[in-house]
C-alpha cells in the first residue's frame, strides 16, 4: 500500500465517521461542528486527486462562509427546548435498510467497472500550468456564459436573503428625505388672523391721573 | 478488502457511502430542518467527491469546472434555505417540520 493509499483511506474513514456523526449528533451545534469536519477531510482526499483549487475554494467557501452561517442561525434560533428526536428510533430500521440497498446498489456497480489506478499523463507543458491555472483557463474561454450566469445567480441569491429577511422596526424612528424636501410652507406653518391689541404705556397711564 | 493502488472504484465508491449515509440522515433527522439542509449539503459533497475523481481518472477538466458551478448553486441554496428558515422560526416560533402543516387545510 503506497503512502496515498494509507492517506486515502484514512481520510475517508475520517470523513465517513463525520458523516456519520452528522446525521446521529444528538446537539444541531454538534452536527454543524462535524460537518465542518467532514468538508476538511472532503478537501484533503481532493488534494490526494489533484484538485487543489477547488480543495482550498471549498474550505474558504464551505467551511468559512456557509458553515458558519449555519452555525449563526442554529445559535440564533432557540430551539433548545424542542426534542427532536423522538422518531430517531422508529425511523432507523427503514432509514439504515434503505441506506444499505443504495450502499449495495452502488457497490455491485462500482466493483465490476472502474479499475482505472492511474491518471492519464498530462501532456508536460500542460502539466507546468498547474491546476489552478487549467482551471481558470477552462473556465474563461469554454464556460464563460455559465460563469456569468452563475454570477448573476449569487447577485440574486443575495438580493432573495437581503429582500426575505430584512425587517422594519416598530420602534425606530427614521428620516424620510424626500419626503422633508417635498414638505411646502402650508405644511408647516400656519397664519393666524387676529385683531391688534394695542397696549397702552405705563408711563402715559400714570400722566393721565396728574 | 484489497489494498492494492487506490483506483477510481475507491473514490466512487466513497462518494457513494457518503451519498447513502445522507439519505439516512434525511430518514433520521426529518424533523429538524437545519439537519436536512446539512444531509443534502452531504448529498452536493458526495456528487462533487464524484465529479472530482472522474475528472481526475479520466483527464477532462470539464468534471471540475462543473464542481465549480455546484458549489456556487449550493452556496447559493444555503443562503436562501437559512433566510427562509429564520423568517419561519420569525412566524411561527418553531422549525419542527411536524408543527409546519399550515397548507395541510
Amino acid at each position: 500500500m503506497t503512502i496515498t493509499g494509507a492517506l486515502f483511506y484514512f481520510f475517508a474513514a475520517v470523513l465517513l465517521f463525520a458523516a456519520f456523526r452528522v446525521i446521529t449528533a444528538r446537539s444541531t451545534v454538534h452536527a454543524v461542528l462535524y460537518l465542518v469536519l467532514a468538508f476538511a477531510n472532503a478537501s484533503v482526499i481532493w488534494i490526494l486527486l489533484r484538485a487543489e483549487f477547488l480543495a482550498i475554494t471549498l474550505v474558504l467557501v464551505y467551511v468559512g462562509a456557509v458553515m458558519v452561517l449555519f452555525l449563526f442561525v442554529v445559535m440564533m434560533l432557540d430551539t433548545g427546548s424542542e426534542d427532536f428526536r423522538d422518531g430517531f428510533w422508529k425511523h432507523l430500521p427503514v432509514a439504515g435498510a434503505i441506506g444499505a440497498l443504495i450502499a449495495l446498489e452502488m457497490a455491485l456497480v462500482l466493483m465490476g467497472g472502474f479499475q482505472l489506478t492511474d491518471a492519464p499523463v498530462l501532456d508536460p507543458a500542460l502539466a507546468k500550468l498547474g491546476n489552478t491555472r487549467l482551471l481558470g483557463i477552462e473556465i474563461y474561454t469554454k464556460y464563460l456564459y455559465p460563469m456569468q450566469i452563475a454570477a448573476v445567480l449569487l447577485l440574486v441569491a443575495i438580493i432573495a436573503a437581503i429582500a426575505l429577511t430584512l425587517r422594519q422596526r416598530k420602534d425606530s424612528r427614521s428620516q424620510n428625505a424626500s419626503q422633508q424636501v417635498l414638505a411646502k410652507k402650508a405644511d408647516r406653518l400656519r397664519i393666524v388672523k387676529m385683531a391688534p391689541v394695542i397696549e397702552v404705556p405705563a408711563t402715559v397711564a400714570t400722566g393721565e391721573k396728574k | 478488502m484489497s489494498f492494492g493502488p487506490i483506483t477510481l472504484g475507491h473514490y466512487l465508491s466513497l462518494g457513494g457511502l457518503l451519498f447513502a449515509m445522507s439519505v439516512i440522515g434525511i430518514y433520521l433527522n426529518r424533523r429538524n430542518l437545519i439537519v436536512l439542509l446539512m444531509a443534502i449539503e452531504l448529498m452536493l459533497l458526495a456528487v462533487n467527491m464524484n465529479f472530482v475523481a472522474f475528472s481526475h481518472y479520466l483527464g477532462d477538466m470539464a468534471g471540475q469546472v462543473f464542481v465549480f458551478f455546484i458549489l456556487t448553486v449550493a452556496a447559493a441554496e444555503a443562503a436562501i434555505g437559512l433566510a427562509i428558515l429564520v423568517v419561519l422560526f420569525r412566524n411561527r416560533a418553531t422549525i419542527n417540520v411536524d408543527e409546519l402543516d399550515t397548507l395541510k387545510g
